[in-house]
């Protein structure tokens, strides 16, 4: 009985799960849809060579939603990374010291960003909207507005480690992003740091007058998603071969997206990294599977629409809590309360 | 030395003053709180109480003055929250004490994890801690409250009780709470006083922040009234009843503006 009630528990408080359905659902659709493309195995594997970048930045997104707080210049750190890292190896013909360099512009926008949110309090939305037309700025200029060639980096240790393909087949960038998928949930729901972001963003008061550093605990987040949508930007890169100064344009909504339909709310105080992960293979794969399915390419958006409001409605109207009362009443269904249990409504502190 | 305080004192303030620019918010502030009594602050709005915690509480520093906590002169330049949680002030707000999307759990222990290397939170003692309290400390029996339930779950004075509970369980000689029963119904307001009751079983000292002056009268054992930012006067509860009490806040409220009309 006890196990039973363990049991039940458990799937209501399973993270993701409405989210991760949709994504299960979506693709038995494409497998029926488009068999000759969703029996093989060709079309997955092209996704986990797409979506990674895209996935790691919804991460770093996730954690700036969780703390109440929006950051729109990570596609500009996309195309800052892919520069440094491009030009860096071009001039010194050094691998690691431009991937770190890259990583460490990021870090420094990042910084920057964190610098006017959280010192000077600019709402995130106006500092962030601003700080991501100066570095495409920067990055266009430094750049001359041309696109750079790396194909020599094809045989670099580096290329081989984050975005090789294992057995021949298998994209490392995906191995990537699962690891940071799981990394980052253990911050977020394990570590200090995580807490501190959830009760910031819940209540930056409440999280203040409790002892956390309010002001601090921002700037690493906005430093630390600097330093996550370079190395999405490196993946990007290197995966290509090429630098060109507009790329991360365009991922801005999808990222958010994949965000909200992963079940974080735009309220803050609450992050759901899974769903973020499931999420963004839903919006990575549904313009391949429409498109594979044969209705034409001038469907795309709109089934895209549809999915992505379907799951944001799932997600408020079945979200967790409507998941944990799913699993009260199948206790109950199972195991029949005793009349006097009700459930609390006069409060359980009588002292 | 001067300095060390009587062993029965759990707080003292010396000549506090607090402005903000040319503002004076709190002037001459005396006052002391034995180990083991339970003060009433009684003020109208704006007379200076929200001020005073914040100082104490660490979050602001005194303009000038000295403050005294367990046998501790407090230097006001690095007094911190932290600091004040390191001497033993813990503090309950009206309405800011718990994260309301988060669970209990994180609540008792936010600012303070129990973690293992790396600052990851050990969340199995955490859990184990918190029910402890829960079942012990303040009492909450069954009824479907875990501590994995989100603080939205709970009631006004229930989530009193967590905020209580958990100042109590880190072993706090001052517990300040600031107008804990605002925006409560009556049968929340019993449950919140029958808290503060346990802080005085358990031995420890409290300062009581309210409006109300009958539940200042129940839970108090010496009664100090601030007004426009200066302590106006300080009665023990055995010198006067509730009605004498009440009586005297009006007539004080009235004295004045006479006073000032002179």
């Amino acid at each position: 009985m006890s196990r039973m009630k363990f049991r039940l528990g458990f799937l209501g408080r399973l993270e993701g799960l409405p989210i991760g359905i949709v994504l299960a659902v979506l693709y038995i659709v494409f497998v029926f849809t488009a068999p000759s493309v969703f029996t093989g195995y060709r079309i997955y594997m092209s996704f986990f060579q797409t979506v990674p970048p895209m996935l790691v930045l919804a991460l770093g997104l996730t954690f700036i939603i969780t703390a109440g707080e929006i950051d729109l210049s990570f596609p500009a750190v996309v195309a800052l990374a892919g520069f440094v890292f491009t030009w860096v190896f071009k001039t010194f013909h050094t691998t690691w010291g431009a991937f770190v360099l890259a990583l460490a512009a990021g870090a420094v926008v990042g910084y920057i960003n964190g610098l006017l949110v959280a010192r000077l309090r600019v709402p995130s939305i106006m500092a962030t909207l601003a700080t991501q037309f100066f570095w495409y700025g920067v990055t266009i200029l430094i750049a001359g507005g041309l696109q750079i060639n790396i194909d020599d980096v094809i045989p670099t240790a580096i290329h081989a480690i984050f975005v090789g393909r294992l057995f021949g087949v298998f994209p490392a960038q995906a191995l990537w992003a699962l690891g940071l998928t799981v990394l980052f949930w253990f911050i977020l729901n394990r570590h200090r740091f995580g807490e501190a972001v959830m009760f910031i963003g819940d209540n930056a008061e409440v999280a203040r007058v409790m002892g956390i550093n309010v002001e601090a605990s921002r700037m690493r987040l906005f430093v630390m998603h600097g330093v996550i949508a370079a190395f999405a930007g490196l993946l990007l890169t290197l995966e290509i071969n090429v630098f060109y100064p507009t790329q991360g344009q365009g991922m801005l909504l999808p990222v958010m997206a994949a965000v909200f339909i992963g079940g974080t709310s735009i309220a803050g105080g609450q992050g759901v990294l899974v769903g973020t992960f499931f999420g963004s293979y839903i919006i990575g794969s549904l313009e391949a599977g429409v498109v594979a399915t044969g209705i034409g390419g001038y469907w795309v958006q709109l089934v895209e629409g549809l999915v992505m409001a379907a799951s944001v409605i799932l997600n408020v109207v079945i979200g967790e809590e409507g998941l944990s009362a799913l699993s009260r009443a199948a206790r109950k269904w199972a195991v029949p309360e005793p009349p006097d249990a009700r459930p609390r409504s006069r409060g359980g502190a009588s002292g | 030395m001067a300095e060390t305080l009587k062993d029965q004192q759990a707080l003292r303030l010396v000549n506090i003053e607090k402005y903000f620019g040319s503002v004076c918010a709190l002037k001459n502030i005396n006052l002391e709180v034995d180990r083991n009594e339970i003060v009433g602050l009684i003020g109208d709005n704006g007379a200076g109480k929200s001020t005073l915690v914040k100082i104490l509480t660490g979050v602001y520093p005194p303009t000038s003055g000295d403050l005294y906590i367990g046998n501790h002169k407090v230097d006001p330049r690095t007094y911190s929250v932290t600091q004040a949680y390191a001497l033993g002030i813990e503090t309950v707000y009206q309405d800011k004490s718990l994260g309301e999307k988060q669970a209990l759990w994180r609540n008792f222990f936010i600012g303070r994890e129990i973690v293992h290397r790396f600052g990851f939170i050990n969340v199995r003692k955490e859990k184990e801690i918190a029910r402890e309290i829960m079942v012990n400390t303040i009492g909450f029996r069954g009824r479907g409250i875990t501590v994995d339930s989100r603080a939205s779950k709970l009631s006004g004075g229930e989530r009193q009780g967590v905020a209580i509970g958990r100042a109590m369980h880190f072993e706090a000689d001052l517990i300040i709470l600031d107008e804990p029963t605002v925006a409560l119904s009556l049968k929340e307001v019993r449950k919140v006083l029958n808290f503060v009751h346990k802080i005085k079983e358990a031995g420890k000292a409290s300062i009581y922040i309210s409006h109300n002056i009958a539940d200042v009268y129940e839970i108090a054992d010496r009664f100090i009234v601030i007004d426009r930012g200066e302590i106006v006067a300080g009665i023990q509860k055995a010198e006067i009843s509730l009605k004498e009490l009440d009586e005297f806040l009006l007539e004080y409220s009235h004295g004045l503006k006479d006073k000032a009309g002179q």
